[in-house]
């Protein structure tokens, strides 16, 4: 087998492993939650029968680690139980969310993306120049910015003022693909506006890390120009560090995104986990944490196994 | 060869470069002359800080991030090279003017393929196609005598040896046949094997191809090789140019006369000890490997007190893994190695404080061996403290006693961080921090390789000096052989991780030698301009490549 393989295989068992290790930190977090699930549930009225018969029902009486190793194998087969609230089987509350949050997040990471990594190449080309020192700026007013922040501004400006795009991303019936695309596009923005500074700034940081090397200066004394030193010798040689950060902030599009929705009435997984949490729902909670947690570690898999495909000494071995 | 009758290629004025330091701009070359016709190769000489990559570079225009040409003038073939634009100058760059760095392996671009990287310049300027340029790029691989020619070019650079590599990147500046080669220590960083090889193919493609070339290096022996003249430089400073036979038999400044003496340090080769004497080391029947990699083989030598071991052999041929084992880095797989007669336990964890005190090292880079955020005091004093148990008054006593030792004024340098040193003082800080711990034997791996001949001198000596005051017992591991005649006593050669031949220093130097130690011995320049030449008829000029790999 390649290596290559080897390494993707080592790190998909160790991704497993972490996986697993986090369902028991997210079981006992949600155990951990202050008060009683039952008298949450049924309210202050509640007799101490309807507790005890909740409480039964809902399997409470049982010790943790019981209850861990049913919710364990549940969740392997896809299964989380059903909700406390509404009764609805838990993977069905969640699937249809989860597709909305994964829409809005693919949304904006194929506009930040290309965007952040084209902008990170032109500034390390303009390095030290005007358009470096502003872009700069701009990027740390974005990322200091709290996400409700730009969001409330962009609804400001797009909706209110120049009614260009809805307020509102409420999803409803059949729209078009093309509709979807307007009535989501100020979450989408929020977002891009969000990763978009953090993905340029490392882009930049990479590539004017490797510009002191001698195979670049090397390159400028063959005659390349400047935006060839660039593209063609440094780029390639920062893909490493770039697909990381793009991992993380990916993961971020993904797992952060609760103010957003919250901004823009979005029905995404972020507001179904907050409802759930202040209503005590705990199978949602832990499917949501459990699924965010597969998210990151998935993300970061690709991102390993991205850095290593750009290298050429793990690609060609000697 | 001196070619009086063609024409000037580059004249070089009262050129003065700029470095940028502590917010100022430092002069750095002070006014340099020079010329070179058509075809002909000038030998740049000096220490490091001498300016002459930085002169170099300027041949081509170009100026390092933190340097500018501040002044003089540079023609290329007609052209000021000082006053033209950056993007006409780029045009010059690979295509007329082309560069072969020190380091081929940082020097090649990781991502692409060699001879992608090759066919840039080509591609680039319109010269020729692609398929036009690759078959170009093999034939030069092939006149550079690369094993392969045809296929070397598809791999990475690293899937290629140091020495070849250093000849593919002769072969990328050839690519669009320039006028004009920047050779900026291309064969520093090889073994004496490799380089003769690289020396060779690069002298034969100059001639073939009747280039003008500037040969850069510290190292007199090379350039007596390569250069028609040579000019010696000194911070900046032009000291004298001749031409190379004159500049080798009559050398008329006081500093080129005592470059040319760096050579002459020799110690006499103590008498050997007795049979029954206990050495201080006894390395026995040792074998070593990194994972599934064997690395060492039945590897035996002994060190006694006040001797040196010279350990010598080209990279990868076991010397730095032998000290390894010595310090319990890398147990051995089998053998042992005893300490005074007695056997010391294969891990360094193992061992006792006072087995670890009595074995020490000093490593090749006392940039990196020297931690930057430390005061020289601590440095020196720590292990004084941590073996010897000093505190408060004693221990800076002690410290300054072994500041004394290495020659460095206590009061000067006891507060010092060692970034404010230079590079010989740093590794008189690593000989005192070995020093610190009152050893009995001392591991000194490659430790003048990377400072200058006159610096790497003054620390021969001071080690010579130290051993007859201390009776120390010394393991010298290194590539070079001028070194090992200098001060070694008694001679191990390993190759491929053997001992291939052991003897006193006197009898090593005597014919006959074991094949590898004959190739080692005729492999090290000689100052005679004809050396190559004569080495190259005796083995054969058309196998030199396979000459190196008996």
């Amino acid at each position: 087998m390649s290596p290559v393989i080897i390494i993707v295989l080592k790190r998909l068992g160790l991704g497993l492993l972490t996986l697993f290790a986090i369902s028991i930190l997210i079981f006992f977090a949600v155990e951990m939650l202050p008060g009683d699930i039952a008298q949450a549930v049924l309210g202050q009225g509640a007799t101490e029968e309807n507790l005890a018969a909740l409480r039964e029902k809902l399997g409470l009486d049982q010790p943790a680690p019981v209850r861990y190793l049913q919710w364990l194998s549940g969740a392997l087969v896809g299964d989380f139980g059903t909700s406390l609230v509404s009764g609805e089987r838990v993977s069905e509350a969640i699937s249809g969310r989860f597709t909305n949050t994964l829409f809005l997040a693919a949304y904006a990471a194929v506009i930040a993306v290309p965007v952040a990594i084209i902008l990170g190449i032109i500034v390390a080309l303009l390095r030290e120049t005007l358009f470096d020192r502003v872009s700069n700026i701009l990027a740390l007013t974005a990322i200091s910015s709290p996400e409700f922040f730009l969001g409330y501004i962009l609804i400001l400006v797009f909706a209110v003022n120049m009614g260009a795009f809805p307020a509102i991303a409420r999803l409803s019936g059949d729209l078009s693909f093309l509709e979807l695309l307007h009535r989501t596009f100020l979450p989408a923005l929020t977002m891009v506006l969000v990763v978009v500074a953090h993905m340029m700034r490392m882009t930049r940081a990479a590539i004017i890390n490797l510009l002191a090397s001698p195979y670049i200066e090397m390159a400028r004394l063959k005659g390349a120009p400047p935006w060839k030193v660039i593209v063609h010798h440094a780029l390639p040689n920062a893909w490493a560090p770039i697909i990381n950060v793009v991992a993380l902030n990916l993961a971020y599009l993904v797992t952060g995104v609760v103010l957003v929705e919250v901004v823009f009435v979005y029905p995404g997984i972020g507001q179904l986990l907050v409802d759930a949490v202040s209503k005590r729902d705990f199978p949602i909670v832990q499917a949501c944490c459990l699924i965010f947690a597969a998210t990151f570690i998935l993300l970061n898999l690709a991102a390993d196994v991205g850095a290593i495909l750009t290298n050429p000494r793990l690609r060609h071995p000697k | 060869m001196p070619s009086k009758k063609k024409e000037v290629l580059l004249r070089i004025e009262d050129l003065r470069i700029e470095g940028f330091s502590n917010e100022t701009w430092i002069e750095i070359v002070h006014g340099v002359n020079l010329t070179l016709h058509r075809g002909e190769v000038l030998g740049l000489i000096g220490e490091s800080g001498a300016g002459k990559s930085t002169i170099g570079l300027a041949a081509m225009g170009f100026a390092r991030d933190g340097c500018r040409i501040s002044g003089g003038s540079v023609e290329f073939d007609g052209m000021e090279l000082t006053t033209t634009p950056q993007s006409a100058l780029r045009a010059l760059r690979g295509s007329r003017i082309a560069y072969v760095a020190q380091s081929a392996a940082a020097s090649f671009n990781p991502a692409h393929k060699i001879i992608d990287q090759h066919t840039e310049a080509p591609l680039h300027y319109r010269i020729k196609k692609r398929l036009e340029a690759q078959e170009d790029a093999m034939e030069l691989y092939e006149r550079l005598r690369l094993p392969n020619p045809g296929e070397i070019g598809f791999r990475y650079p690293h899937q290629v040896s140091g020495g070849q590599l250093q000849r593919a990147m002769t072969a990328m500046a050839m690519a669009c046949r320039p006028d004009l080669i920047i050779f900026d220590e291309p064969t520093t960083a090889l073994d004496v094997t490799t380089q003769i090889e690289v020396l060779a193919a690069i002298r034969d493609i100059v001639e073939q191809f009747d280039t003008a070339a500037i040969y850069i290096t510290h190292d007199l022996a090379v350039v007596a090789q390569m250069a028609d003249k040579i000019k010696v430089l000194l911070k900046g400073h032009e000291v004298e140019e001749a031409a190379t036979e004159s500049m080798l038999d009559s050398p008329k400044e006081d500093y080129t006369k005592s470059l040319w003496a760096v050579r002459s340090f020799r110690r006499e080769q103590k008498s050997p000890p007795g049979d029954d004497a206990v050495p201080v080391i006894s390395v026995q029947g040792i074998d070593a490997a990194y994972g599934d990699a064997k690395v060492l083989e039945d590897v035996s030598f002994a060190v006694h007190a006040g001797m040196t071991v010279a350990v010598v052999g080209e990279s990868g041929s076991g010397k730095s893994t032998a000290a390894r084992c010595i310090t319990g880095l890398l147990p051995p797989l089998t053998g042992q190695i005893l300490f005074n007669g007695t056997p010391l336990p294969p891990r360094y964890r193992d061992r006792t404080k006072e087995q670890l005190r009595q074995a020490q090292m000093i490593y090749q880079m006392a940039d990196t061996a020297l931690n930057p955020k430390v005061r020289i005091s601590d440095i020196i004093g720590r292990p004084a403290e941590f073996y010897g148990g000093l505190k408060g008054a004693k221990l800076k006593n002690r410290v300054d006693e072994l500041l004394d030792l290495i020659e460095l004024e206590p009061s000067k340098f006891y507060h010092r961080y060692p970034p404010e040193l230079s590079g010989g003082q740093k590794q008189r800080i690593g000989i005192a921090r070995a020093l610190a711990a009152e050893p009995a034997f001392i591991i000194c791996d490659e430790v003048t390789s990377a400072l200058d001949q006159l610096v790497a001198e003054g620390i021969l000596k001071l080690l010579d000096r130290l051993q007859d005051e201390l009776n120390l017992a010394y393991m010298f591991i290194t590539h070079d052989l001028a070194t090992v005649r200098a001060i070694a006593d008694h001679v191990v050669v390993m190759q491929k991780g053997r001992v291939v031949e052991q003897g006193p220093k006197t009898e090593m130097f005597t014919p006959p030698h074991h094949p590898y130690t004959d190739l080692l011995l005729s492999s090290v320049p000689e100052m005679d301009p004809n050396w190559l030449t004569t080495l190259l008829e005796e083995r054969g000029v058309d196998n030199i490549g396979e000459a190196a790999k008996v």
